[in-house]
């Protein structure tokens, strides 16, 4: 099965019937599955905290969301998911796409990578790394982890897991 | 009129609606005047009220109101073309705007100068914008809750505060009693 029927497979399975995303060269065909599929309303935001304020709604009206993003954008969203997501406890998946590691041609993506997990941890975010296509087996279970715990949830992936740009 | 007294006149007609009111003063204001169970106060993150609101809106069936301001709008003005493309028409947003930041001091905000929220709303797609007094608020928002089509409202009031003490409810119980309210009204 491709890894994108995967993913999207694992976010039904769980309930997750709301996706906000902000696009990535990676995550295009992840995006286009969430797009398409019946049970998910999928909701392009113009900026990730704007989609993180959708996210919180929607759980509050009862419909598990979710958000698909670049890691570039955890130096946009720190103080929404401090404020917001945290501080009202609200579970939040976020599958971001883990730019600047081994096979990225931009080298600009190289500076947010490196400070992309120290950020997660300085913020008490339960970070995954998906770094070969097997280890998104676990990806159900981190769905299913997320909504037991109320956090914030980080699923990195990188272009190793995404087979190379 | 000044906001809070445009919330004043407002809390009978929102009383048991469900509300997402902004960060700061407004939210302040409106939990000093009348606290209801169905309102949602934001503690912080500014810029996200109409974002929290709409993500609402389209996950359940129940009227919402979402009471922003001006300043708080432009911090998220990317918010407009995704209200306008996502239409969801149990979705109300009232921009007051006094052409300031009001919670920090009434700084003046670019919809006070050459701006106007109005036609932003308007250029970015949102079909339905009311564009009215301050004295004209509540039947403004009366009849958008009336309607069955999703409304933008920006209601011109002068800028200034009242004194108000601080929201010193959990965040989690603001949560949690705002979620039990929406699942009884969707019950």
């Amino acid at each position: 099965m491709d890894i994108n029927d995967k993913i999207i497979d694992a976010y039904v399975r769980n309930k997750v019937e709301f996706i906000t995303t902000v696009p990535c060269k990676q995550l295009g065909g992840v995006i286009e599955k969430a797009e398409a599929h019946p049970d998910i309303y999928h909701i392009p935001s113009n900026k990730e905290d704007e989609g993180m304020g959708l996210c919180a709604g929607a759980f509050m009206g009862g419909k598990r969301s979710s958000i698909i993003m670049q890691n570039t954008a955890i130096g946009v969203t720190i103080n929404t998911l401090v404020t917001l997501t945290q501080y009202y406890r609200m579970p939040l998946p976020m599958l971001i796409s883990y730019r600047g590691e081994l096979g990225e041609p931009v080298a600009c993506q190289a500076e947010m990578a490196v400070h992309t997990k120290a950020l997660l941890a300085q913020l008490n975010i339960p970070t995954y790394h998906f770094h070969k296509q097997a280890d998104a087996e676990e990806f159900d279970k981190i769905l299913q982890y997320t909504f037991m715990c109320n956090k914030p949830v980080a699923i990195l992936t990188d272009a190793s897991f995404w087979g190379g740009y | 009129m000044i906001r809070s007294d445009i919330l004043r006149e407002l809390a009978p007609t929102i009383k048991g609606t469900l509300t997402v009111m902004n960060i700061g003063l407004p939210s302040q204001e409106m939990h000093m005047i009348d606290d209801q169970p169905s309102n949602f106060y934001m503690l912080g993150t500014m810029g996200l009220a109409s974002s929290i609101g709409l993500g609402l809106a389209l996950a359940q069936k129940e009227k919402v109101l979402v009471v922003d301001g001006d300043g708080s709008v432009l911090t998220n003005l990317g918010t407009l073309p995704t209200i306008a493309n996502n239409v969801a028409d149990n979705y109300v947003l009232l921009i007051i705007d006094n052409g300031s930041y009001g919670s920090t001091g009434d700084q003046p905000t670019y919809a006070g100068g050459k701006t106007k929220l109005e036609e932003v709303a308007k250029a970015c797609g949102c079909e339905n914008v009311v564009t009215c007094k301050a004295e004209d608020t509540v039947q403004a928002v009366k009849d958008a809750l009336a309607g069955d089509k999703m409304t933008i409202i920006v209601a011109k009031c002068e800028s200034g505060n009242i004194k108000v003490p601080v929201i010193t409810m959990d965040p989690v119980v603001i949560r949690h009693r705002f979620m039990e309210t929406i699942k009884e009204r969707n019950a």
